[in-house]
């Protein structure tokens, strides 16, 4: 499941919210992230592999968004979903008391 | 009818140290106990979500503000074995009630032992949610996608 590794890494979601608010460069990401430039390079590459981005050069500077096909970072999405939602399930599921009668509502 | 080509399945396994009946009633019943409540649609902060336990059921949040949201139906009732659910959600994150724009999601419980389930997921029909009008223009236009992942930033942001 690619957007599950994609996206479970924290930085990459952080850059990938931010490629969804605008297009950006390398530089301009590298700003409002803690990270340093070729770290945020790093990442794109990997988002960019999995198809969640695409760039494009405008001039000398290469300019970064979301693949508008959509369709890839749309399952990237409900996969993190999923994977956040099961892990809460399994957690509450085992946690639960195994009286049968246990009726909350 | 359809040209969108299809995508593949989201799928997801995980085993519970706990009977079927069990796991399969906190998945249904409590689904509002577990359910990360950053992952809604309504204008209002969830209060919880809710999936009735019949066929035909509804699956809809419920907002702090006593406002509903539907998200889907309950197509197959099974217990303590399978679950089916449509998944009905645009763009705009809002219900869209044409079944020909529900994905699906099917959920297995299997007892590997008396005190021991597997729980099987499986996410399936996503291209009939890009089928649908609102998502198409919202990922052609920018505005119901953008939308639905600023959505998805505020709610990460609100996270950490």
């Amino acid at each position: 499941m690619d957007g599950l590794g994609l996206l479970g890494d924290p930085t990459r979601r952080a850059i990938f919210e931010l490629l969804a608010r605008r297009p950006s460069t390398v530089g301009e990401l590298a700003q409002q992230l803690p990270i340093t430039r070729s770290a945020v390079s790093q990442h794109l590459r990997v988002l960019k592999d999995g198809g969640l981005v695409v760039s494009q050069a405008e001039g000398t500077r290469r300019i970064y968004r979301l693949n508008p096909d959509g369709v890839t970072a749309l399952r990237a999405y409900l996969d993190r979903v999923w994977a956040e939602a099961l892990t809460a399930f399994g957690k509450t599921a085992q946690a639960a008391p195994t009286d049968p009668e246990q009726e909350d509502q | 009818m359809t040209s969108t080509p299809t995508i593949p399945p989201l799928t997801g396994t995980l085993t519970i140290d706990a009977p079927a009946e069990q796991v399969f009633r906190t998945f249904t019943d409590a689904f509002g106990s577990w359910w990360p409540a950053e992952y809604h649609i309504g204008q209002a902060d969830m209060a919880t979500a809710i999936l009735e336990p019949r066929q035909g059921g509804r699956w809809y949040e419920q907002g702090t503000d006593g406002s509903e949201c539907d998200w889907g139906r309950v197509l197959a009732w099974e217990p303590p074995h399978r679950l089916v659910v449509t998944w009905q959600i645009n763009g705009q994150w809002q219900y869209d009630p044409d079944p020909a724009h529900a994905s699906e999601i099917e959920v297995h419980f299997t007892a590997d032992g008396p005190d021991q389930t597997t729980v099987t997921l499986e996410h399936r029909h996503l291209e009939r949610l890009v089928d649908g009008q609102a998502l198409r223009d919202g990922i052609t236009g920018g505005g119901g996608w953008t939308s639905l992942l600023e959505l998805l930033a505020k709610a990460t942001t609100n996270q950490t």
